[in-house]
């Protein structure tokens, strides 16, 4: 079955003998983009969150019929090094990461958050970043989803200043 | 009469009822209904059988009073502190979605059906007895004013409700539990119980 949709902004075209092949197997294996991770396999951890079409959701149990047409975005899409997101920003200022695993699919699901919720409470970070790190860097995550919160606030800022 | 003639009179009389019997209407005819399905005798019959159903776990986990969905056989809590948000449909960025596509995955586990999202909470039955759960149901103070029809609708068509009968596979591969009536059987029992005035037998 020949699925097509756009992969931080590239248009892509895979052929799989399962529609129903998770869309995170096709991310990694067929286009080679590595760094949305798989964890539990089970929708659990987290681990595997991208964007598909904005919101944040499990590629592990997102089948990849579901994503014809639709626009997907991986931690590669995100920002780069010349021109990183503000959740890259701030994950790099607090120095979350440990072992890093994990780390991918909470940026992705702080970036989904920021969308929606510009300037998130305690509880809103409780309540919508469910993902899992074993290292237990959940408390620098916490610091750094207030910091990317004020820095998209900043860039925000400053681009409207620019209109 | 004769020994001799009364046998003749019997036999002749034997062959006439078998004749008759073999050209009479099929009354030794028989079927099964449809589905293999058993009439509904009364309300009461139509009314455990439904409450058979509503009390099984592929639906109470999806009417808690306290706003957490629940999982499983053992209706523990739904994993990750997932609760009811805005909408029944999880949180801002977390929502249902996220995780439950429109078909049940046979990779994850993961169940899922269309319009995929907790029962409102005000129709929270977990906790209630066989007969406060259908007081609750029938009343329209409490349910969003619907009618009887748009309940048995609701009930016998809606996908989210019919998925009880596909359940699909859990996180350990094995085949979810399905209720003890049959998805026809059901259709018909709310159907019947309904139509008979939606009675609640302790009342």
């Amino acid at each position: 079955m020949e699925i097509s949709f756009t992969v931080n902004d590239v248009l892509r075209t895979v052929n799989v003998e399962d529609e129903n092949t998770p869309l995170l197997w096709v991310i990694r294996d067929i286009l080679d983009l590595k760094g949305t991770k798989f964890g539990c396999g089970k929708a659990a951890c987290g681990a595997c969150t991208l964007h598909v079409d904005g919101e944040a959701v499990r590629s592990c149990s997102y089948a990849v019929k579901f994503v014809q047409d639709k626009t997907v975005t991986t931690i590669e899409g995100l920002g780069n090094r010349d021109n990183p997101h503000p959740v890259q920003l701030a994950w790099v200022e607090e120095i979350v990461p440990q072992c890093g695993y994990c780390q991918p699919g909470f940026m992705m699901a702080t970036a989904a958050l920021l969308t929606k919720v510009p300037k998130p409470t305690d509880e809103d970070i409780d309540n919508n970043i469910i993902n899992v790190c074993r290292c237990g860097t959940y408390y620098r995550m916490r610091k750094a989803i207030h910091k990317a919160a004020e820095l998209q606030a900043e860039k925000d800022s400053s681009e409207s200043n620019l209109v | 009469m004769k020994l001799k003639t009364w046998f003749i009179f019997l036999m002749i009389s034997t062959i006439g009822v078998l004749l008759s019997l073999a050209n009479a209407p099929k009354i030794f005819e028989y079927h099964l209904l449809e589905n293999q399905q058993s009439e509904i005798n009364n309300t009461d019959e139509a009314y455990n059988k439904m409450m058979d159903v509503l009390t099984h776990q592929r639906c109470m986990n999806y009417h808690p009073n306290d706003n957490i969905h629940k999982q499983g056989n053992d209706l523990h809590s739904h994993y990750f502190g997932m609760e009811r948000g805005e909408d029944d449909k999880g949180f801002q960025a977390t929502i249902c979605n996220a995780c439950h596509n429109s078909e049940n995955n046979k990779y994850s586990g993961v169940p899922r059906a269309p319009h995929w999202s907790l029962a409102p909470a005000s129709m929270g039955w977990e906790g209630l007895t066989r007969s406060q759960i259908p007081e609750r149901l029938v009343d329209k103070n409490v349910y969003g004013q619907r009618s009887f029809d748009e309940l048995v609708k609701h009930m016998t068509e809606d996908e989210l409700v019919l998925w009880a009968w596909s359940p699909g596979i859990d996180t350990n591969d094995q085949e979810r539990e399905i209720p003890p009536v049959s998805k026809e059987e059901f259709k018909n029992v709310v159907e019947y119980w309904f139509d008979n005035g939606a009675v609640i037998p302790t009342k």
